[in-house]
């Protein structure tokens, strides 16, 4: 039964929804983008060097954290370091879409260099329902990592023009756009205990030890509260 | 153009960073076959990750993002996300200025 595969892919229909689904979190990365690009000039980094870090790492938290701390010469360790400890994550949304996506190995491979949070939590939803394609994939790859590398560097060159990034809540859009995708998981019991599980310590982890902790001591706390929730009523 | 050396370096090592927990997933994902409480657990990994990133902006910041978090947790359920971030968004600014 699971064989059978109800839904014919056409590849322009798999291109459009990744593009309708891609939008939002594309628009609201653009204010982000900017926002990087004019705070790392800031920083001592030169445009063209804002442009290479945004195309090789392409990773917007692990970017922000080094910009924050960024200090001339660059501390090479240390930056990798809270580099690996913001992207973690990416292990666990590997594992757990690798066997949901329609790629070859070889494919996925080059594929997953391009997974963000945006695109990796939107094809789990769309996983729910259909298997995730290769074209759905990339057509959100090749809109998220065009607008994250241009909107950065623009960013860079316009810098001290754009002012305060605060003053019209663009600082929070990524924050809002982060509610809107955790609201797509559901509101059952366990993903309510979940939610609020890593949320608390998120919050206490951040105030007390500082970033950038909170995420994986959140994270961790939030799927043990899941684990436990589930408890004696899932089978197996 | 000008790219220092260190800079360089230091962006180089991010990226290499980044690409392996990206494609790490890849290479445990065919050993995990998960049933009752860890397939619970392994599945609240979205939702814990997403929540553990935004927590401090969003609770901690001060009254105008709590409040703001929370409407726009409210709609989340009800709009479709690029309306749920203008609702946020909005919603931060007004706030901020009666705040």
């Amino acid at each position: 039964m699971e064989q059978v595969n109800p839904f014919k892919a056409s590849p322009m229909r798999e291109a459009r929804a990744g593009l309708r689904d891609i939008a939002p979190a594309a628009i609201a990365a653009i204010p982000i983008g900017l926002l990087f690009g004019a705070v790392a000039v800031t920083k001592g980094l030169s445009p063209a060097e804002v442009a290479l870090m945004s195309f090789l790492v392409f990773a917007g938290g692990a970017q922000f954290a080094a910009i924050e701390s960024w200090v001339s010469p660059a501390p090479i360790l240390a930056l990798a370091f809270g580099t690996f400890l913001i992207n973690v994550r990416h292990v666990l949304m590997g594992a757990s879409l690798a066997p949901k996506i329609r790629l070859s190995r070889a494919e996925k491979f080059i594929a997953f260099f391009f997974m963000t949070d945006e695109s990796w939590a939107l094809s789990e939803r769309r996983a729910i329902e259909r298997p995730v394609t290769g074209i759905y994939w990339a057509a959100m790859a090749a809109i998220l990592f065009t607008n994250w590398v241009v909107s950065t560097t623009l960013g860079a060159v316009l810098g001290s023009f754009l002012g305060d990034p605060a003053r019209f809540g663009a600082d929070f859009a990524f924050t809002a756009l982060f509610i809107g995708l955790v609201a797509g998981f559901g509101r059952s019991r366990i993903t309510l205990v979940t939610v609020g599980v890593s949320a608390a310590v998120a919050a206490l982890v951040h105030h007390f030890i500082g970033a950038p902790w909170h995420v994986a001591s959140g994270a961790l706390a939030g799927i043990a509260a899941a684990y436990v929730t589930a408890g004696p009523e899932a089978r197996a | 153009m000008n790219l220092d050396t260190t800079t360089l370096l230091a962006i180089l090592a991010m990226a290499a960073v980044t690409y392996v927990t990206r494609i790490a997933g890849l290479l445990v994902a065919d050993r995990l076959a998960l049933t009752g409480r860890a397939k619970a657990a392994f599945d609240a990994i979205p939702p814990a990750v997403l929540v553990a990133v935004i927590a401090p902006t969003a609770l901690t910041t001060g009254w105008a993002e709590a409040i703001a978090a929370a409407i726009t947790a409210v709609v989340a359920f009800r709009l479709p996300l690029l309306a749920t971030v203008a609702v946020g968004v909005v919603a931060v600014v007004l706030l901020r200025g009666v705040l």
